[in-house]
């Protein structure tokens, strides 16, 4: 398999302008929060300030009272009017799981669990009785900390259950013991995955209304996975599900936190049923902190068996990964679909893995952009530097020695899965010479003589993911209750236009621009004359929707297969009305024409219109163009990349700037590199804000506290340098688009790539770790630490500390960082309450 | 000058179960309501609103101008920015009565009457600033008043004028080049950025970004009569696109 160029057509490879734009950039859109119904009322929650407590009374009487009020639910109220919250992903036989109803009857576990629900006219009013509602706790002891969780006669974060841990799930491939045993070097460390909170910028909204045909009922959600809601929420209430209509509008972003079924979608549906009115429900931001789902949190185990040269012979990772309080919809997976990429792009004899899902009384963690693959690719990158400090070797030689050449694609790699197709070499040597690699590293010697205090770091990520999930055997296999094929359809209409269907569910992916692309391409009709239409399962009645970089790489797959079939249907008409053999009409640039003589033709368009009107068919040839198609692809797609970033650490306060970013990525063929390009933006200002800005906080009382954008530092634009990017194209080979996804590239690459480049700039001080985020108090105290056990390699680190010594710390240094002024918070310590 | 005269509060209808309030409430629990008139988008409105309605609020449920997003209502997310008398102002952070007898401009008040994009909004288009387009409005109209008071920044200088606008999807870069390349146009023109975009194609009527072309068109009756900041709304009664009546019921596209 070698690099190409990726192949240009009319339209795919090509930037085109979105479609959705227009309506975006005008506000004319149509979000979930903007829907208003007649005889709508509106819903708000009463959520537990307890992280975990016994609910002994809830008093409505006193809401019920208030101007506005339509009527008011406790969890006993509506106890017998819908199951428990879904999970679909029992990963174990024998996983344990606590009920999970829409709002808690007996016992709350986190804060931010419903106890109760108020309805009123306004939501004003809503919120108004709400604060009337009165609720009764007994309190029980909150477990905050993972380790603390799994120790003996640890208290418990759910009282029907007699444990924290949910499962153990393993995988192992070769002699693990036989690694290990003679290995020359072995490396262990220990990384923290610190608590994130998803935050996309439209909070979640809900809207149920009892209306549209017969009995139909009709949910608008901001989700990014309208089919899921409504086969999951039919199932829960007991809906037949033919009577359940479910639309994403324009979704304000999901990153993951719209992957789920949540407790409002389903409040909202059986209230709405209840009452026989329309109800909705809008997250306020500072319930969307505690109530919409969090993502990473685990602590990474993980040994590195080497020979003396470098050579990888065997990985070890042991995994704690925090449900919190319960198993949303794919909670326990997430840490599963890591599983496979710990040994990352890199050749090994054995692999030992082993995680423990462990329930906390904090908000459940579901997928955040990456979804388990951001973890594993951490650990595996940020060990092999350390293992390259251990030998003594450039961290990038020591990549090079272990990672799997170009030419042994196809490649079953180390976690079981074949890896198709790839270019190691090229995607890094194109980085190397964007990022001048050798002068950068001379630059970073020179400032480490001169002894300064802004010293330098080069962060390396060779990364690989896999995307475009899934196979749905594989899925299956995993205990996963959903498959992960997709669908298109192509409606070919009277006057040659075309509307597109596709059961992917964009969210800002620019499926609308892209899928015209394709289907321009793949129909010779005008990019202007095609829809695509999505996120309503009355209009695509199948469909698995968008997350896990699988839009293209399967939806765009189903596209392009149906797409084809059309072609064929229409080249027997085209045939037919050219009064020519099937076998010598031929289809290129819209048109069909007669081979030996070209200016007999018909195009996609007239072939469309005489279809429509059916006046001249062949002999029992159906009426119609229309086609669809479910692909299921055989493997996942592999998209890689090689990262660099040059960071500068000032050694007294422990400030990291980032000077400049460089990543190359190998997403395969590419259908709109504009498109392409925004999502690895993207996708690296979240990667980077895990290394940098970002962590969710507790209590040892279990309260979130970062609950707002004051307190949870969600970068801005000043807080990133300009990204140069480029591309290296290895076709997939897993689908006739060769296309591998790009949705969570930059979030999977990046984080590693800044922490190893944070401490790169500060390793001669001793430092070999870091938590995140790598803020001014985590470095600074880092660098300390390493002084005080006198680790550095010279008088660096004591150097350093004394400077220190009677300063007032960091803390001022972080609030004058222009960076941060805008909502300086970010510094607020270490990752959930202790964990570290 | 059109005017028109808003009922306060949510056209909830009478509830089936609701209870009977009649007007026997304590007082504690009676609003005071007030009579506001806010010039939005050239256009005088009327409304009698209680005292605590947001602007944000009134913008999107009592006016029905649901192109100001909500995003926080804490006054970091920047996605509720409009135009006050030409500034840019959070409107989840002020309320109604607060702008009484001023001039608001939200991001319907931007693209010609011809569906002309205004510079900006084309130059978010032409860069790729946006992804899922929550955030979007605000930015816009952080970078109208932005430009209006640096008409040649640099890129360091845009990012941190943009730093009062967060946006979970794009990383800053495309956003950044988007008011790099409004602030170029911009200077073509000598359009004022805060105005209301002057329709540049006479033939062309519709919104079709693919046809609304910016650029070099001069444009000395750029604005609709209203000034820069703080000075009185506009005569020549632009029509402001929103739904306007807030006893609509869903949105476009969605039925």
């Amino acid at each position: 398999m070698t690099t190409t160029e990726n192949p240009i057509q009319a339209n795919v490879g090509r930037t085109r302008l979105r479609k959705e734009d227009a309506r975006l950039v005008t506000g004319r859109t149509n979000f979930t929060d903007d829907i208003r119904l007649p005889g709508m009322v509106h819903m708000v929650v009463v959520r537990s300030p307890m992280a975990h407590a016994k609910v002994t009374n809830v008093d409505l009487t006193g809401a019920l009272d208030m101007p506005g009020v339509v009527a008011a639910f406790s969890g006993a109220d509506l106890a017998d009017d819908a199951g428990g919250l879904p999970c679909a992903w029992p990963v174990t036989e024998d996983m344990v799981a606590p009920e999970h109803k829409a709002l808690a009857i007996d016992e709350v576990a986190y804060v931010g669990d419903g106890v109760a629900v108020v309805l009123a006219s306004t939501a004003a009013e809503a919120v108004d009785a709400a604060e009337r509602v009165v609720v009764d706790y007994d309190p029980l002891p909150a477990v905050v900390d993972m380790k603390a969780a799994i120790a003996d006669g640890a208290d418990l974060a759910q009282s029907t259950l007699d444990t924290n841990v949910s499962y153990r799930w393993p995988l192992a491939n070769g002699d693990i013991d036989a690694a290990f045993d003679g290995a020359d070097v072995v490396v262990e460390r220990e990384f923290v995955q610190q608590r994130l909170i998803p935050s996309a910028m439209e909070p979640r909204a809900v809207v149920a209304a009892p209306m549209g045909v017969s009995d139909e009922l009709t949910v608008w959600s901001a989700t990014q996975v309208p089919h899921f809601v409504r086969v999951f929420l039919a199932a829960v209430i007991g809906i037949d599900e033919q009577n359940l209509r479910v639309i994403a509008p324009d979704v304000g972003g999901g990153f993951g936190s719209k992957l789920d079924i949540y407790a409002e979608e389903i409040l909202a549906l059986v209230l709405a049923q209840k009452l026989g009115r329309p109800v909705k429900w809008t997250e306020t931001r500072s319930e969307g902190f505690q109530a919409t789902i969090h993502g990473r949190d685990q602590v990474q185990k993980i040994s590195l068996a080497m020979d003396a040269d470098g050579r990888f012979r065997g990985l070890k990772v042991d995994l704690l990964a925090d449900m919190g309080a319960y198993m949303q919809l794919l909670t326990p997976g997430i840490p599963i679909l890591g599983a496979f990429m710990y040994s990352g792009i890199y050749k090994m004899d054995a692999y030992d893995f082993s995680c423990r899902g462990v329930f906390t009384n904090k908000t459940p963690t579901d997928a955040y952009r990456g979804a388990g693959r951001p973890e594993a690719t951490f650990a595996i990158e940020r060990i092999v530097d350390e293992a390259a400090h251990e030998l003594g070797v450039d961290p990038m030689e020591l990549r090079k020695r272990n990672w799997i050449q170009h030419d042994e694609f196809p490649y079953e790699m180390i976690g079981t899965l074949t890896f198709d197709s790839g270019n190691y070499e090229a995607a890094t040597a194109r980085a190397i010479e964007m990022f001048d690699y050798d002068g950068r590293r001379a630059e970073q010697a020179n400032r480490r003589d001169s002894g300064g205090t802004k010293q330098l770091g080069i962060g390396i990520s060779t990364f690989t993911e896999m995307c475009g999930l899934a196979p749905s055997r594989v899925l299956g296999n995993l205990r996963y209750v959903a498959g992960g094929w997709e669908y298109a359809q192509v409606r070919m209409l009277f006057s040659g236009k075309v509307e597109v269907i596709t059961g992917t569910s964009p969210h800002g992916q620019g499926h609308d621009t892209a899928w015209s692309q394709i289907a321009a391409d793949a129909l010779g009709v005008p990019f202007e004359d095609i829809i695509v239409r999505h996120g309503d399962t009355a209009v695509s009645h199948r469909g698995l929707d968008t997350y896990g970089s699988r839009s293209l790489v399967v939806g765009g797959a189903a596209l392009a297969a149906a797409c084809g079939k059309v072609v064929e249907k229409a080249r027997r008409v085209a045939a037919h009305l050219l009064e020519a053999d099937e076998d010598d009409v031929e289809f290129s640039d819209g048109a069909f024409r007669v081979v030996g003589s070209p200016e007999t033709s018909m195009t996609m368009q007239e072939v469309s219109t005489a279809t429509f009107v059916a006046h001249d068919l062949p002999d029992g040839m159906e009426p119609s163009l229309d086609s669809d198609a479910s692909v299921d692809p055989d493997n996942f797609s592999y998209p890689h990349g090689t990262h660099l970033a040059l960071v500068e650490v000032d050694t007294e306060t422990g400030q990291v700037e980032l000077l400049d970013y460089v990543s190359v990525d190998d997403v395969g063929n590419v259908v709109n590199p504009q498109i392409v390009e925004g999502q690895v933006h993207g996708g690296l200002a979240q990667g980077i804000a895990q290394a940098l800005y970002e962590g969710a906080v507790y209590d040892q009382a279990g309260n979130l506290q970062t609950g707002s954008f004051v307190d949870y530092y969600v970068p801005g634009a000043p807080d990133f340098p300009t990204f140069r990017t480029d591309r290296t194209v290895t076709p997939a080979t897993t689908n006739d688009l060769g296309v591998k996804g790009v949705g969570e590239a930059g979030t999977i690459a990046s984080t590693p790539a800044i922490i190893n480049g944070v401490i790169d700039a500060v390793r001669h001080l001793g430092v070999n770790e870091v938590l995140m985020p790598a803020s001014p108090r985590n470095v600074w105290t880092a660098i300390q630490q390493a002084a005080a056990s006198g680790s550095a390699d010279s008088d660096d680190a004591q150097a350093a500390a004394a400077v220190q010594a009677d300063d007032a710390g960091p803390d001022a240094a972080a609030a004058d960082n222009a960076g941060q002024a805008q909502h300086a918070a970010g510094d607020t310590g270490t990752s959930t309450g202790g964990d570290a | 000058m059109t005017t028109d005269h808003l009922p306060s509060g949510d056209p909830g209808g009478t509830p089936g179960h609701a209870h009977d309030h009649g007007s026997d409430l304590p007082a504690d629990l009676v609003e005071s309501t007030h009579a506001v008139s806010v010039t939005v988008n050239g256009r005088l409105r009327r409304a009698t609103v209680p005292a605590r309605r947001l602007l944000s609020d009134f913008l999107r449920h009592d006016l029905g101008l649901t192109g100001t997003h909500v995003g926080c209502e804490h006054g970091v997310c920047g996605c509720c920015t409009v135009l006050l008398d030409g500034a840019a102002v959070r409107a989840c952070l002020l309320l109604a009565v607060g702008v009484d007898g001023r001039a608001v401009t939200t991001i319907e008040g931007l693209a010609a009457e011809d569906g002309t994009l205004h510079p900006v909004q084309q130059a978010f288009h032409d860069e790729h600033g946006l992804q899922c387009g929550f955030c979007t409005p605000g930015f816009v109209m952080s970078a109208c008043d932005f430009l209006a008071d640096n008409a040649t920044p640099t890129r360091a200088e845009i990012r941190e004028g943009m730093s009062g606008n967060l946006c979970r999807c794009t990383g800053y870069q495309n956003i950044t080049a988007a008011v790099e390349t409004a602030a170029a146009r911009l200077a073509e023109t000598g359009q004022d950025p805060r105005a209301r975009c002057a329709g540049n194609d006479p033939d062309s009527g519709s919104g079709a970004v693919a046809r609304a072309r910016m650029g070099a068109t001069p444009n000395e009756a750029g604005t609709t009569g209203r000034g820069p900041a703080g000075q009185g709304p506009s005569s020549t009664g632009a029509l402001d696109d929103g739904p306007g009546d807030p006893g609509s019921a869903v949105g476009e596209g969605d039925a």
